[in-house]
């Protein structure tokens, strides 16, 4: 009968995507995968902050320091994508059950955080100069502050349950409910205080964005940074199935031993 | 239901600490800040709602282990779930009972308070409202971490790190109608955040709570 044939295809085709939770596949698809990511990263990232760094003009208003937008902006995008990342492997992980979703969302949190601190941290000592502080309570700064703090519950609470499929689930919880209050402490913050951070630059529906000269430049550090996040993640989440199998050989040998 | 809000208030009531605690709390607090900022008036009543509501949310968060965390270790929770009122239900009543022991004086205190703060007549209704519509929030987030962290040993700095972004928004909300209020300014937009916010922990994190208590309780 060709509608059960058709239901039976689609299936196929909808199985083929979950196949990839599986970690042996995993590790097969991302060895693979790692060191041509690695080259990409290295490549694309050299060629946005060198050409950032050294061959841009220097803007007007701004002299050499408009050069930190380089590292500053793809680090802030990288540090919300990444939460959103989490979020959706969480939610992978509670409904479906999938061990390297869980690990996936476990091993990005910290790539995450650090690019949270880069973004907070360049952008001190890019407000230092132009604002006249490193610190003002802008919405922008508020709300990375707020996701900081975000990541380190998030992380804390990885490391302080023992069972893993606990914590994984209890983090999972965690990363949906953190959501939605990260999402309302933006408009929280926006509603408090209006401040100094400039509106977004760059986006695809404005007509005026920054010079192409600025531009260009900055989309390969933004590839770059996130190609090193996926970088990242991929290994770190081969160290965690492999910590999770080293363990199972452990618990398998002390077993035998008993 | 009723039942279990009974003896969660008896057992705050009998046990003591428990519902002096937030009350003393946030009496240092108000006596404390006066000595730390100086004693002119127009200071501390323009800092006044902000003061009152980080103690109140300090408070608050001093008190939320207790919401699961004795019946977690003398197995009464297990009991709890195995009930057969919804463990939903058994969530949202412990958060009500923490907000009467915890939130409720500290809303009816507030305006004493405010006194020392030297707040006047349209501080103490400002900072009573808002108080009042704002801390069921803080009781159910509080609630909703408490559940996460009820399997650990020693959850409380845990416990405040996870709470502490989650009860940003109510706080930025509930100060800003308080001072917009005292201020004489319109503060509707403020004011209805505060009872959103409210209104959708109280209707949504009971379910989130209880899948974390589940979690922990496996």
């Amino acid at each position: 009968m060709p509608e059960m044939h058709r239901t039976k295809q689609a299936r196929d085709r909808y199985n083929v995507l979950w196949e990839w939770a599986n970690p042996v596949k995993f590790m097969w698809f991302s060895g693979l995968a790692l060191p041509w990511l690695v080259g990409a990263t290295v490549v694309t990232m050299a060629v946005g902050l060198v050409w950032g760094f050294f061959f841009t003009p220097e803007a007007v208003n701004f002299g050499s320091s408009v050069k930190i937008i380089y590292v500053h902006v793809p680090s802030a995008m990288m540090a919300i994508s990444a939460w959103f990342m989490m979020l959706v492997a969480s939610l992978i992980w509670l409904i479906r059950r999938h061990h390297v979703s869980a690990l996936a969302a476990k091993a990005a949190a910290p790539v995450g955080t650090v690019m949270t601190i880069i973004a907070l941290i360049t952008g001190a000592i890019w407000g230092e100069p132009m604002w006249g502080t490193y610190w003002a309570w802008d919405p922008r700064l508020t709300s990375f502050l707020i996701l900081f703090l975000f990541y380190l519950g998030y992380m804390a609470l990885w490391g302080a349950i023992e069972d893993p499929d606990t914590a994984a689930d209890l983090t999972s919880v965690l990363a949906v409910v953190g959501s939605v209050f990260a999402f309302l402490s933006r408009y929280a913050v926006n509603f408090w205080n209006q401040g100094l951070h400039q509106g977004a630059t760059l986006s695809l529906d404005k007509d005026e964005n920054i010079a192409n000269v600025y531009w260009i430049p900055l989309l390969f550090a933004m590839a770059g940074f996130g190609l090193l996040f996926v970088a990242l993640v991929f290994v770190r989440t081969r160290t965690e199935i492999r910590k999770r199998r080293t363990h199972a050989l452990e618990l398998r040998e002390r077993m035998a031993d008993a | 239901m009723i039942a279990l809000l009974a003896r969660d208030l008896r057992l705050a009531f009998r046990a003591g600490g428990g519902f002096g605690l937030g009350l003393a709390f946030f009496l240092i607090v108000s006596v404390l800040v006066p000595f730390g900022v100086g004693p002119e008036a127009e200071v501390l009543a323009r800092i006044a709602p902000g003061i009152l509501w980080v103690g109140a949310l300090l408070a608050c968060l001093l008190s939320l282990d207790r919401i699961f965390q004795l019946d977690f270790e003398d197995g009464s929770l297990d009991l709890l779930a195995t009930a057969p009122i919804p463990m939903e239900g058994t969530v949202a009543v412990k958060a009500l009972a923490h907000w009467i022991t915890t939130g409720l004086p500290l809303v009816l205190a507030a305006p004493v308070f405010g006194a020392l703060m030297s707040l006047d007549e349209r501080g103490y209704w400002w900072i009573f409202v808002t108080l009042l519509i704002g801390t069921p929030a803080l009781s159910m987030i509080g609630a909703f971490g408490a559940a996460l962290t009820v399997g650990l040993k020693r959850g409380g700095l845990l416990l405040s790190l996870l709470v502490l972004p989650l009860y940003i928004p109510t706080l930025i909300f509930g100060a800003e109608a308080a001072t917009r209020g005292i201020g004489g300014f319109d503060n509707a937009t403020p004011l209805l955040m505060l009872a959103g916010i409210t209104a959708a922990s109280v209707a949504l994190l009971p379910f989130a709570a209880s899948a974390a208590l589940r979690i922990n309780l496996r």
